[in-house]
């Protein structure tokens, strides 16, 4: 890969952990921060894998590897977190964090 | 033949940035805007062509995963839990509050610090590593991806494997006590002279052949247990959501059996290793093949089955059965204050 598209790519996760951090802090839904925290996972994938793809040659195994072996935990995390939204919400009635709802949407 | 004449910039760039804008577009529709399943269906098309972005670093194997793990199965993941929701009534989009500045300029700082960081690395090291260059040719396979993950770094793939079991057992404590002996996941039905049916009735033998086929080419060439295992759980939830397959029951003794199968063939073929003489997980040069694939295919079973589990979720009983019905009662609960209902006092 060109160093130049090695940079491209670097630069894209880099914005993509942006991006995601701005969805994980702005969300209210849970399931949005659910997104927004798996768009963060894979801007840092991204990024590490742009620096394993510098230079000449084919790309490093080592980060591919690692990251693969990252897929697969965000998988798991996420799964786990679903189900504690999908939790929360059967005993609230919302997947909002109680300090969080809208006044107009708040439980009486 | 006259040469083209030559692009005042590089194609490939361009192809490069066209393909960067399309993603951040998706990211930035995925995390902002109205709708979590509007917030769903970005992702998976984000997914899909991150997945591409990997082809372009040339990493074809972290591709294969992207888009079967990241943008598949996440997907199927986020679109059940959004369904749901909605059936709790908790599908409805709340929108942000004042503080949508304060995360932008955060998330500003971030991506800031890290364009900063890069251009901060030290410069590129030579590829591969001296030790891995020398090290590759004794690890019984050619591709260098599965080298490290089931060679080179076994403690970590092992440690990965237990992480998803652990996860697995997180999201079953999740479980009402009166659902513990429903299959897992919700019920599904589907039309059975539908698309959907039909769908999955024809691609499960071609889906089995080329998890199979990721399996056992990941030795050479792309692919490998990851890879295969979801393909196969791929193949699993299809039928599954087809209704055509009923998941197991948490007791199923099958099932636990191929939870911990791929852990349990790790642990002992590393207990084995080390019995004779090599070190726990050392994989001797002449029998590093057949040892790396009698672990990836234990592997790619237990990940199958792990992952279906993981994406369906705890078992649910039928949606109306109030939790702690006797097996067998029929769902009519009295209208009055059901244990779901919104605001209920616990």
């Amino acid at each position: 890969m060109t160093a130049a598209g090695a940079t491209l790519f670097a630069v894209l996760g880099a914005a993509l952990v942006g991006v995601g951090l701005f969805g994980l802090l702005s969300a209210r839904h849970l399931l949005r921060r659910v997104v927004a925290f798996n768009v963060i996972g894979s801007g840092i994938f991204v990024f590490f894998g742009a620096a394993g793809a510098r230079g000449t040659g084919a790309a490093d195994p080592v980060p591919q590897a690692l990251i693969i072996t990252g897929i697969v935990v965000a998988l798991a995390a996420s799964a786990l977190a679903v189900a504690l939204v999908v939790a929360l919400a059967r005993t609230r009635g919302a997947a909002t964090l109680p300090d969080e709802t809208a006044p107009e949407d708040r439980a009486p | 033949m006259p040469e083209p004449p030559a692009l005042p910039f590089d194609p490939a760039l361009a192809l490069d940035a066209a393909l960067a804008v399309a993603i951040l577009g998706a990211a930035l529709a995925a995390v902002s805007g109205r709708g979590v399943f509007r917030a769903v269906v970005f992702f998976i098309a984000y997914g899909l062509m991150v997945s591409i972005g990997w082809v372009r670093l040339g990493s074809v194997d972290v591709a294969l995963a992207e888009a079967a793990i990241g943008a598949g199965l996440t997907g199927v993941l986020l679109l059940a839990a959004h369904g749901r929701l909605a059936r709790a009534g908790a599908a409805t989009d709340t929108p942000a509050g004042a503080g949508r500045g304060w995360a932008a300029l955060a998330g500003l700082a971030v991506s800031g610090a890290l364009v900063w960081a890069w251009f901060a690395l030290p410069p590129v090291p030579a590829r591969p590593g001296a030790e891995l260059a020398e090290a590759l040719p004794r690890a019984g396979v050619e591709n260098p991806v599965t080298a490290v993950l089931l060679n080179f770094r076994g403690w970590d793939t092992l440690l990965e494997s237990i992480i998803l079991l652990a996860a697995l057992v997180a999201v079953w404590m999740l479980t009402r006590d009166g659902d513990w002996r429903a299959p897992l996941g919700v019920p599904q039905h589907a039309n059975a002279e539908g698309v959907m049916a039909g769908f999955a009735r024809v691609l499960p033998p071609v889906g089995l052949m080329i998890g199979g086929y990721l399996l056992w080419a990941g030795a050479d060439a792309p692919g490998g247990a990851f890879q295969g295992g979801t393909v196969w759980a791929a193949v699993l939830l299809v039928a599954a959501l087809a209704g055509l397959w009923a998941p197991p029951r948490l007791e199923a003794a099958w099932f636990r059996a191929a939870l911990v199968l791929g852990g349990a063939v790790f642990v002992l073929a590393g207990l084995a290793l080390a019995g004779v003489g090599a070190g726990f997980l050392t994989l001797p040069e002449g029998a590093a093949k057949p040892v790396i694939l009698g672990i990836e295919l234990a592997l790619a079973v237990s990940i199958a089955v792990t992952l279906v589990a993981l994406v369906l979720g705890p078992p649910e009983g039928p949606p109306d059965a109030p939790p702690d019905a006797p097996p067998g009662a029929l769902p009519d609960a009295p209208p009055g204050a059901p244990p779901d209902a919104p605001g209920a006092p616990r």
